[in-house]
């Protein structure tokens, strides 16, 4: 070059032979100074670049000083050639000028968005397809793609391999003798291009290049002729047109401006490959860093890395495997007609050579090298994240102080800021953050009180700098981490707390696609005792998402599905299992029992109200009562799960006339092993819900186990005795003797009544004395009144008000002999279809 | 040495002359076609070969070329596909065309070496019986007994043949061949020989020799490929039909056929059905409902477009039967619940969970969700 122009290199951000092509090009005419297309108020921020600490991929982030959510990104990776000309400026202590517009303007244009401070990172950062053309391919908007449209002009249907064939690949040999030609050459076809189609739609264009051509004079202006811009190849026709500095003044006049700051901030491939959101679009971060990296034979060192890769992960993949996929690579090359195998032909001859037809180790590499892990460093010194900013401010407004000793909150989230402090503790803590940690409340179980313990160790600090990569405010970091960690999430349970954690830090966008991780999570398990570990979790977050008003509809569209996976797999897994498997099976039936009793109940209403469901049997709680009817009759089930169904469906009145009885006379029917049937006796009347107190007055289902016992044969006693054991210990002492006398004294005088289910409810229960004892019933139904909280006025008991509380007490212990009677009493009433049998 | 006479050595040379034979090969079907792309190609063809890599590959998915002539599509499917396994072919690597039934895969082997050989005869079919003798050399017992061993006493296999010629050969379902019989192949591909070693002679392949085999994976009482067998070749998988329309259209493109042939009436009300079977195939084979938003689990079975062929035309042969002619879900729903559940305990789960949770919830499907609650009780 003449050294009387500048040097202008345009590139396509984050290409690798670009960098490279840069790089030489540099080396070539060592420029007095170097400008980049980027925020001239990173100026101050390009010496950290230098740091031995610095290492990319990293982003350089703009954000509204009193608004971090709105934020804008510029990703550095260590082949892009922006980041490349910025080392070697500092290697070789040359000044560097940011020449874009500034980020105080171009914030203040992007509009504001809500939460999640999306936009306008998508916005700023150099687009996919449009690599030449940084800043604005809105994804609406009708733009020119000026790669596509060379690489149409060349026969190409693919912009991306276009350019890769005809500037990446060739450019990588990098003996080319003028390391300026390439540019050169590009530089006339933009400018072609640009002769057609003006500013190609990017109507922001005009007013950056002015900006840029601003910029690259007074540099000219400071450091001489001989300085170097690199920028995105779209714009080098512009900063070569001749205009006068008062026009170009006047397009950047009256530009909206805020304050903003910017920082560095460590950035990952990852997100250099997600298209939307803070990504770059880059589909292959890792392979383009590797053809950056390797010297020489990118194919065959690519090779080798997967093939490590694949060894690590236990393939056999053998040298000879190398060889071949390199041939087959090579040879895909040829056919296609490409000067150098590129991603596609490496990935399709690694799934034809190693991968033996299987897609496994294709995503294994995709994963792992094509988009990589590489994880970028920032220095300490650089200037704090929003998120920090953002912290402290939400601090500010809910007034809570840091402080280094520990201390203990109680939160009344009825009120508005006690609300806030929730939230945030617990977006904090899904961030990695622990200021707070949940306390048990002493005292209160209600569910609008919690307890935190606040500690802010000097480390968290720290922590919140890490989690300064997950978003630039608290929500959208949150919702990002909680996204990122439910798709991680190996097990189910683990996603349905980070489902109930969504709704405790108040992360309703996180939701929808947690729900979804969840559901695939769940489609996916065959295992039904998972399934039934995560439901209640689930059906809990459904209750609490209805307190809050949170449209739980989601939420109680996937626990609907989980409930009905649990239906469909629950009877066969029910089958072959041992003493701990069905004990482990019984707790499964008992959590989905409960979960299904609260998933079902609003579900049914809004069934009956709309009517749109026609199958018949198709609520919920009656497809559940049809499962556990299949446990209860099947044979060959564990007896304690038969039992504990048969149980379930009594509970709920389910059995019709008798059916208790005939379930329990199968089970204990002689014919049955003995041990299997005092397993069928726990399962029913075991554990301390009340067994018991079924049996001291259903005197029909006492007499079957009485009958039962005295029938089992001595040899076969022994045996089942712990099982029985189990079973009536955990009886209440009084509820023991109650059983005890009863069987001393023999079946009641009058016997089982005869069978009757008239409306009239003077007709004895099956099992139950002749006559309902409404003395002694109501002994119970104020303190009934006092938990439904119903006025004494709506009590239908049949009886004159004023019932004497103290008087029936009293008249029970005659009889009951304690409690037992009370508690008697409150069973007689569930079983006359009383409306107290709703308190259940 | 011409076509014809490969045949005769083969013994296989057609009894009556004249009459048109019931399915030419390819390579005679469309010998204009491989014509025009031979005059056509300028690009280097590997040694022996009747055409270059890239014209091969032209071949099977149909294009224009410059003088105007039309190839015609022979393989709908994607391009990249074909270009591994035309590409393989060049190399040292034999290819494995791997997939579950109605692929594709014996169609796009027979095309593959028309164009590159221009003789897709060279043919071993596996099958649970297949001998020793098929794949390396027999003997013809006659001359062996009146001039003790020699060359012309013996039979040579198609891929022995194959092997001296520079040619491709082709092996048919390679995992129904017995393991043992399966790994006579390691030695004709790794070492490029064959040893006689009552002759103490060795036939040597020549440039050009490449073998293609088509096996599929998914179905039971295969034999898994050695480990040793398994790294000669590169394996390539033909997908199964990518969108639903063209599976549908696949499908009830067959069932007439075979309806014909069997004297069912043509059903077209039918195409609902169809289109049902066609999803609930695709949903449980690719583990995912058809509007991406939920997965599902998959059965054991393949659950194949042959499958599903076959599902339609029980359906049919019912619906005439023993209904009125039209097919309903009823006629379905037994066909589709055979082919889902071919392990009872595992298949089972998976089904009905597929039917609860997809089926009952979509709409119009009630009268097939009833239909499958019917079946399945």
């Amino acid at each position: 070059m003449n050294g009387t122009e500048p040097v202008l290199l345009g590139v396509r951000h984050h290409g690798p032979g670009s960098a490279r092509a840069v790089r030489a090009a540099l080396e070539q005419c060592a420029p007095a100074a170097v400008l980049i297309e980027g925020p001239p108020e990173a100026d101050a921020l390009a010496p950290l670049a230098g740091r031995p600490d610095m290492r990319p991929p990293v982003a350089l982030l703009a954000h509204v000083r009193d608004d971090p959510g709105r934020a804008a990104f510029w990703p550095l990776a260590e082949f892009s050639p922006e980041w490349v000309a910025l080392r070697w400026a500092l290697e070789h202590d040359v000044p560097v000028r940011f020449i874009d517009l500034p980020a105080a303007h171009s914030l203040a244009w992007a509009e504001p968005e809500p939460a999640t401070g999306r936009g306008p990172a998508a916005d700023v950062a150099p687009g996919p397809a449009a690599d030449a053309v940084p800043g604005s391919p809105s994804p609406s908007g009708l733009h020119v793609d000026p790669i596509g449209v060379l690489a149409e002009a060349a026969g190409y249907d693919d912009a991306e391999r276009w350019w890769e064939d005809v500037v990446e690949h060739r450019s990588a040999d990098g003996t080319a003798a003028d390391a300026l030609a390439p540019f050169a050459a590009l530089a006339e076809a933009m400018a072609a291009l640009r002769e057609t189609y003006g500013d190609g739609g990017h109507d922001r264009d005009p007013v950056r290049e002015a900006h840029m051509r601003l910029r690259l004079r007074a540099a000219r202006r400071e450091f001489g002729d001989g300085v170097a811009v690199v920028c995105g190849a779209w714009h080098v026709p512009a900063l070569t047109r001749r205009t006068t500095v008062t026009a170009d003044r006047q397009l950047l006049k009256g530009l909206p401006k805020v304050k903003a700051d910017l920082t560095w901030v460590p950035w990952t491939h990852r997100r250099l490959s997600r298209s939307s959101g803070y990504g770059a679009g880059i589909a292959s971060p890792g392979w383009y860093g590797h053809l950056f990296g390797a010297p020489d034979r990118p194919v065959e060192r690519w090779m080798t890395r997967a093939a490590g890769l694949l060894r690590a992960e236990d393939y056999a993949v053998s040298p000879a495997h190398v060889i071949e996929a390199v041939r087959l690579a090579e040879g895909l090359a040829t056919v296609r007609g490409r000067p150098l195998a590129g991603l596609a032909e490496t990935m399709d001859a690694i799934r034809a050579v190693m991968g033996d037809g299987s897609d496994a180790p294709s995503a294994l590499i995709h994963d792992r090298l094509v988009v990589g892990d590489a994880l970028g460093e920032v220095p300490d010194e650089a200037p704090a994240v929003p998120l920090q900013r953002d912290i402290a401010r939400t601090r500010r407004t809910l007034r809570l102080t840091p402080e280094a000793s520990a201390r203990e909150v109680e939160l009344d989230l009825r009120k508005e800021t006690d609300a806030g402090r929730s939230r945030l503790l617990h977006r904090l803590r899904l961030l990695g953050v622990p200021w707070g940690e949940p306390v048990h409340a002493r005292g209160s179980t209600g569910t609008f009180r919690e307890t935190w313990r606040l500690c802010w160790e000097p480390e968290l600090s720290v922590r919140v700098a890490e989690a300064g990569i997950w978003g630039t405010t608290v929500l959208s970091a949150a919702t990002a981490k909680a996204v990122a960690d439910a798709n991680a999430a190996t097990a189910l349970a683990d996603v349905t707390v980070r489902a109930e954690n969504c709704l405790l830090a108040g992360l309703p966008d996180a939701l929808p696609e947690v729900m979804r991780a969840l559901a695939d999570r769940a489609a996916l398990d065959t295992d039904v005792g998972r399934l039934a570990q995560a439901l209640p979790a689930l059906v809990r977050s459904v209750r609490y998402g209805d307190v809050r008003g949170t449209d739980g509809a989601a939420l109680r569209e996937v626990a609907t599905g989980l409930a009905e996976r649990i239906f469909v797999g629950l009877p066969p897994a029910c089958a072959g299992l041992d003493a701990d498997g069905a004990a482990a099976m019984r707790r499964h039936l008992d959590a989905t029992q409960q979960a299904v009793a609260l998933l079902g109940q609003p579900e049914n209403a809004a069934a009956t109200g709309r009517g749109d469901r026609t199958v018949p049997g198709d609520g919920l709680r009656d497809r559940w009562a049809q499962v556990l009817r299949t446990v209860a009759e099947r044979d060959g089930l564990p007896g304690l799960l038969r039992g504990r169904a048969a149980r379930l469906l009594l509970d709920d009145g389910r059995l019709g006339e008798g059916g208790v009885e005939r379930l329990m006379g199968l089970a204990l029917s002689p014919g049955a092993e003995p041990a299997e049937a005092a397993g069928w006796i726990e399962g029913f009347a075991g554990g301390g819900d009340g067994g018991g107190i079924l049996l001291v007055h259903d005197e029909r289902l006492l007499a079957l186990v009485d009958g039962w016992l005295t029938r089992v044969p001595a040899a076969a006693f022994t045996d089942v005795l712990p099982l029985l054991r189990r079973t009536f210990a955990d009886y209440d002492e009084g509820v023991r003797r109650t059983l005890g006398e009863l069987v001393r004294r023999g079946p009641a005088a009058g016997g089982p009544g005869p069978a009757g289910s008239g409306p009239d409810d003077e007709v004895p229960i099956p099992g139950f004395g002749p006559g309902l004892d409404r003395d002694r019933a109501a002994a119970v139904l104020p303190t009934l009144h006092l938990l439904l909280g119903m006025g004494r006025e709506g009590c239908d008991c049949g009886r004159g008000h004023g019932c004497d509380h103290r008087r029936d007490r009293v008249q029970g212990r005659d009889r009951g002999g304690d409690e037992a009677g009370g508690a008697a009493a409150v069973g007689a009433g569930q079983r006359s279809n009383e409306p107290v049998g709703a308190g259940r | 040495m011409s076509e014809n006479t490969v045949r005769a050595a083969g013994g296989e040379a057609r009894e009556t002359v004249g009459a048109e034979p019931l399915r030419p090969h390819a390579e005679e079907t469309f010998a204009a076609e491989l014509a025009a792309l031979a005059a056509a190609d300028d690009r280097p063809r590997p040694e022996r070969w009747r055409l270059s890599p890239w014209a091969v590959a032209t071949y099977l998915l149909g294009g224009t070329l410059a003088d105007g002539t039309v190839i015609t599509p022979k393989y709908v499917g994607p391009r990249r596909t074909v270009e591994v396994a035309v590409t393989t072919l060049a190399t040292d690597r034999a290819l494995l065309l791997l997939g579950v039934p109605g692929t594709a895969k014996t169609w796009v082997s027979e095309h593959l070496a028309a164009a590159v050989s221009g003789d897709s005869t060279l043919l071993v079919q596996g099958t649970a019986g297949t001998p020793e003798e098929a794949i390396r050399y027999g003997w013809n017992y006659a001359q062996l007994l009146a001039n003790g061993p020699s060359r012309e006493a013996l039979v040579p296999s198609p891929v022995m043949r194959a092997m001296a010629q520079g040619m491709t050969a082709r092996v048919e379902e390679l995992t129904r061949i017995p393991a043992d019989v399966q790994d006579t192949l390691i030695t004709v591909l790794s070492e490029k020989t064959l040893p006689i070693p009552e002759l103490g002679q060795e036939v040597q392949a020549v440039r050009g020799f490449n073998l293609i085999a088509t096996a599929n994976d998914r179905d039971r009482g295969v034999n898994e490929l050695s480990s040793a067998l398994r790294r000669r070749f590169n394996t390539v998988v033909l997908p199964l039909p990518q969108t639903p329309d063209a599976e549908v259209d696949i499908v009830s493109r067959r069932v007439e056929q075979i309806g014909r042939s069997l004297g069912l009436p043509a059903a077209p009300e039918g195409l609902d059905e169809i289109r049902r079977v066609v999803t609930v195939f695709r949903e449980l084979r690719g583990g995912v409902t058809a509007d991406g938003r939920t997965k599902v689990k998959s059965p054991s079975g393949t659950l194949s477009t042959a499958e599903a062929i076959s599902v339609v035309t029980n359906g049919l042969a019912l619906a005439t039967h023993f209904g009125d002619g039209v097919l309903r879900p009823g006629d379905v729903a037994a066909g589709i619940l055979g082919a889902v559940v071919r392990d009872p305990a595992a298949d089972r789960v998976v089904w009905q969970e597929y039917v609860e949770t997809v089926v009952r919830e979509r709409d119009g499907w009630k009268d097939f969700y009833r239909a499958c609650r019917e079946v399945s009780a």
